[in-house]
């Protein structure tokens, strides 16, 4: 700059010829961390697949469309068999069957429990689908999308097992392909405990 | 000279700024025609509550546009609700309830949503401050700048090009040789 | 072969690359030129080397070499050549290539002019387009790999790898995926092209304004040599924003033309701050004030590309524009903290330097205009960022997902907009240094007088709603003043040369292509703002089920089922298209073809409306559904939009505006610059 700067100088404020204060440069960089975080957050959280695998889940509430409350708390010590369908779902059709006949074929011996989690689905569709494949074990809407966002699904249907200790024991992304597999994999679980 | 009281200013631009937000969220929401609780709500009265709504499942795409079979079917439910004689409210308020906050156009307001509504009013404050800060600062420097001569630029930049085009038209001299 | 020289190119260009990046720092270093201009060419010798991969790549898509995985991903038989050209930056590995091949088109540009008198911005100015360029190399060389091939393994696995795995052999699909049917549109050929050639040539002004910050050469040298280069950025990113609502509006069927989604707006915010960039810098160079936010502008405008083009890609965000999650998410966000970090340090390394020259005396002078300028884009900004950025916030603390949609977006935005169309109106009135409410009222009569007629008109014709009472309004007074003073620019030229009004028109524009090259675009951009307002506050949609024959009654016309036809096409794809008759007052005006598309390779579908449109209101039509058998019955979506043309019109006339203001002076008025 040459001298001709010197006589404007006059005219400016003496804030300008300052140092920028530290307070100033903390909270700039503070801010950029906090911002930089949240999007960290966001990407980490984004890639995140379902719950994984020996983790314990969290208890949650289930009411049926029955109006029945089921809690999974309550049902400590036994085997929880999470499904989440939807009747707008057309591959959860393919397992309906089957996972209706594996309940039959664990309800007498009390140790398994079997759930089933509507996604974001009308009660009405929901209804008739449950009636045309009987199944009878309990199923409800999952309000709030909370119980699929604790287990961080994407898409219907997955089934998550639960181990009597509450821990994820196995995951099903997407239908069962037949009755065997679903029974092998609950064999699976009972066995390792 | 035409300055204000900055004062003046400010307390005039934020009882002007504070009129029209308040009256802003009323003009600007498109009408909705009320429900008719009639045995048939028409495809319309459907989707002027589904337009509000986002698909649950779909990314980002409004509800009366989407095409899947789960968006007819919450679409027909809509309807339902309509025949029922519920609200546009209280439709929403279900649709809340069942699917989640985000199926709605906009966060509801409870808890931290409402940082969502408030900042910007707080970003407008700020710029008003700023505002302020920049009109004290002018006040201040009261100094006796011509006022008659607005065009020309200050007297550094002016020499600076000047300086430039000699060395310019020098050089061109030299290629030119 | 092809695919390997390809991938060769690349590796080749990296490591040039990261020469040129080293030369330019122990160049400094040294204080040698000699290092300084090797790193310069080494910046010059990328260019033919990616554009030889681009070519690879570009050839493997047209002719079909489905063993390559992005190749299968976006190309498919059933696709025209001009479409498989296209696929190039239909997904993520082929557009990062694009980003690179764009970049380095423009830096090398900016080697080639005359660096004599800016030797010492030259080594920084290489320096962070090297990095950035390093970065998008390195990314689609390691990470997203366009070459990579499909292999069959013995076991019979499918492995995806760029060199033969040990036994196994190459696996050649009989036919490709092919692009999202909603891309095979002859939009894609300019919209994302636009909007690359404008995120990138940010850099240019961005890397120089970092060399300022170095160098300490804070004056405002950087910012015109730069200026040009802001303008084109601009104006590819204003051309590729205006496209994209052009083609949304077309095809997406669902008679909207911006949806406020987060990639939409990780485009719009570095256009916002662009923009204020743009006019801040002018008053940099005539009165020395605004340096520090011209520095913060720029740096900004380049952290959102930045921000932008990870958002889009890194999977943080669902949406429709948005690329399949992948790798590069962590590594673009470690480039993009230590751009930010960097800049930021910079800046405020320098901010005492950074001071003023002059003060602002009035505030209705032309820099406190500019100044409220700034804050209003500084405020939108401010309202987009922050809409984007909350979900993750609610995500976070309470768990929840939420929504920030179009009704937050728009009740917080308008009253910015509008005061930017007031600020359109008044600034070409004001005065530097000096203006009063008198000086201002004097020239502001005449315009003023205009508006309220056009308000009285408007007020005529039944507009009760007040907000658009008010933006009618704006856009009457914003256009007068505008036209007002291009007018008396004619006028007075014709007095002096004698020339008649439509060459004084022309050659003004000649004289003093930033002015009115100004005028132009503010008018296109007011005109837009009319269009806005007539789809967003007036329109009117309604669905309905016809018979084939029967008619509806929407505003002043009457649309007429006539019949549908069920048939496929070359492409690929099978089409339910309807016939539609749209008659006013009794006569047939027009017959539209909505209908429904369907991809058998992708096996998605999409809608393309039906429309006629006029500069008083668009008609628009989408086929809903129709009785699968007899066709008797049919749904459609009817959309009335008023006045929407001129959102067009007014883009047309926008760019024009921008090519005016870009376009070189014939005669070297001032200092070279360039």
């Amino acid at each position: 700059m040459d001298e001709t700067t010197e006589s404007i100088e006059v005219s400016e404020t003496p804030d300008e010829k300052r140092h920028v204060p530290v307070w100033v440069i903390v909270t700039a960089f503070a801010v950029l961390l906090a911002f930089l975080g949240l999007i960290y957050w966001g990407l980490t959280h984004a890639k995140q697949g379902p719950v994984s695998l020996g983790q314990k889940v969290p208890g949650f509430d289930l009411v049926t469309f029955d109006g029945q409350q089921i809690s999974t708390d309550d049902l400590a010590g036994k085997v929880v068999v999470v499904n989440f369908w939807a009747s707008w779902c057309t591959p959860c059709e393919s397992e309906a069957a089957a996972m209706e006949q594996a309940w039959q074929m664990y309800k007498p011996g009390g140790q398994v429990v079997f759930l089933g989690v509507d996604y974001v689905d009308t009660e009405p569709e929901a209804m008739g689908y449950l009636q045309k494949y009987n199944i009878s074990y309990p199923n409800g809407p999952d309000l709030r999308t909370s119980i699929s966002q604790l287990f961080r699904i994407r898409g219907v249907p997955e089934t998550y097992i639960l181990d009597a200790d509450g821990h994820l024991a196995s995951i099903q992304i997407g239908p069962f392909q037949s009755l065997d597999e679903i029974v092998s994999t609950i064999e699976g679980v009972l066995q390792s405990q | 000279m035409g300055f204000f009281n900055s004062k003046a200013v400010f307390s005039s631009l934020f009882l002007v700024m504070v009129a029209v937000s308040l009256v802003n969220s009323a003009a600007l929401a498109q009408a909705t025609p009320p429900p008719q609780s009639t045995p048939s709500p028409s495809a319309d009265d459907i989707n002027a509550i589904a337009r509000q709504l986002y698909c649950p499942v779909c990314e980002n795409i409004p509800l009366d546009v989407c095409e899947t079979t789960a968006c007819e079917q919450w679409r027909a439910l809509i309807g339902q609700l309509l025949a029922e004689g519920k609200s546009e409210q209280q439709i929403k308020d279900y649709f809340m309830l069942n699917y989640g906050d985000r199926v709605l156009a906009e966060p509801p307001r409870y808890g931290l949503n409402w940082l969502v509504y408030i900042l910007p009013v707080v970003f407008f404050v700020i710029g008003i401050f700023i505002l302020y800060r920049v009109l004290r600062q002018m006040r201040r420097a009261k100094a006796p700048v011509n006022p008659q001569i607005p065009d020309k630029p200050s007297g550094v930049t002016q020499e600076d090009t000047y300086l430039a085009r000699v060395e310019e038209a020098l050089r061109e001299r030299k290629e030119r040789k | 072969m092809i695919i390997n020289f390809g991938y060769g190119t690349l590796l080749v260009a990296l490591v040039v690359t990261i020469f040129g990046t080293f030369a330019a720092i122990y160049g400094v270093k040294k204080n040698s030129y000699a290092w300084v201009k090797s790193a310069r060419n080494a910046m010059l010798l990328t260019w033919p080397l990616i554009t030889l991969a681009t070519l690879c790549l570009i050839y493997l898509q047209v002719n079909e070499h489905f063993e390559v995985l992005y190749v299968y991903n976006v190309v498919s038989r059933s696709m025209p050549v001009y479409l498989r050209i296209t696929a190039l930056w239909g997904g993520q590995p082929g557009s990062l290539l694009f980003w690179a091949w764009v970049l380095s088109a423009f830096t090398s540009a900016v080697m080639l002019r005359k660096w004599d008198r800016d030797r010492e911005f030259l080594p920084w100015v290489i320096f962070v387009s090297m990095i950035t360029l390093a970065f998008f190399l390195s990314v689609t060389i390691f990470v997203e790999n366009p070459f990579r091939r499909i292999w069959l393994s013995p076991a019979g696995q499918q492995i995806i790898a760029m060199f033969q795995p040990q036994g196994a052999m190459p696996l050649v699909p009989s036919d490709g995926y092919g692009l999202n049917p909603m891309l095979r549109h002859p939009g894609m050929i300019i919209h994302p092209p636009a909007l690359y050639l404008g995120f990138v040539a940010f850099v240019i002004p961005f890397a120089f304004a970092i060399a300022a910050l170095i160098t300490g050469r804070t004056d405002d040298r950087w910012i015109r040599i730069t200026r040009r280069w802001t303008l084109v950025a601009w104006l590819f990113l204003s051309l590729g924003l205006v496209l994209g609502a052009r083609w949304a509006y077309d095809v997406l069927g669902w008679g909207g033309y911006w949806g406020w989604d987060p990639v939409e707006i990780a485009a719009l915010m570095p256009w916002l701050s662009g923009t204020a960039f743009l006019h801040s810098v002018m008053i940099q160079e005539k009165r020395g004030l605004f340096k520090r936010w011209n520095m913060i502008l720029i740096i900004l405008t380049y952290a959102l590309v930045i921000l932008g083009t990870f958002l889009t890609r890194s999977g943080v965000f669902s949406s429709v524009h948005a690329f399949a999650q992948s790798a590069i998410g962590p590594l673009f966000f470690g480039f993009m903290a230590l751009t930010f970090f960097a800049s930021l340090g910079l800046m405020l390394y320098r901010w005492k330097d950074l001071g003023s020259e002059g003060t602002m005396h009035s505030l209705l002078s032309r820099e406190s205009l500019f100044l409220f300028n700034n804050l209003f884009f500084m405020g939108i900004l401010a309202v987009c960022f922050w809409g984007v950025v909350f979900p993750l916030v609610s995500e976070l603390f309470t768990g929840q997902k939420v929504t920030v949609g179009p009704p937050f977006y728009e009740r917080a935005t308008a009253p910015l907009f509008g005061a930017l169309l007031l600020l359109m109106g008044i600034a070409p009135l004001s005065a530097w240094g000096h203006s009063s409410l008198k000086r201002i009222g004097r020239a502001i009569w005449i315009p003023f007088g205009v508006s309220i007629i056009a308000l009285a008109g408007t007020w005529m014709a039944g507009v009760r709603i007040w907000v658009a009472l008010l933006g009618f309004w704006l856009i009457a007074f914003s256009l007068s003043v505008t036209l007002y003073e291009y007018g008396r620019g004619v006028v007075a030229r014709t007095r002096s040369t004698g020339e008649n009004i439509a060459l004084a028109l022309w050659r003004i524009g000649g004289r003093n292509h930033r002015r009115y090259g100004g005028y132009i675009i503010h008018m296109g951009l007011i005109l837009m703002g009319l269009g806005i307002i007539g789809i967003e506050l007036f329109q009117v949609q309604t669905q309905v089920t016809l018979q084939r024959g029967q008619t509806l009654q929407v505003e002043n016309y009457q649309v007429k089922y006539d019949s549908l036809a069920i048939f496929d096409t070359s492409e690929g794809s099978n089409v339910a298209r309807a016939v539609v008759e749209v008659d006013q007052n009794g006569s047939k005006i027009a017959e539209l073809y909505p209908r429904r598309d369907y991809y058998y390779d992708t096996q998605q579908q999409i809608t393309i409306p039906g429309l006629r449109s006029t500069l008083k209101d668009d008609l628009y039509v989408i086929l809903v559904d129709w009785e699968s058998v007899s066709f008797d019955q049919a749904t459609f979506k009817i959309y009335f939009n008023p006045l929407v043309a001129w959102l067009w019109v007014g883009s047309l006339i926008f760019i024009f505006g921008i090519l005016v203001a870009a376009w070189p002076a014939r005669s070297r008025q001032g200092v070279g610059n360039g």
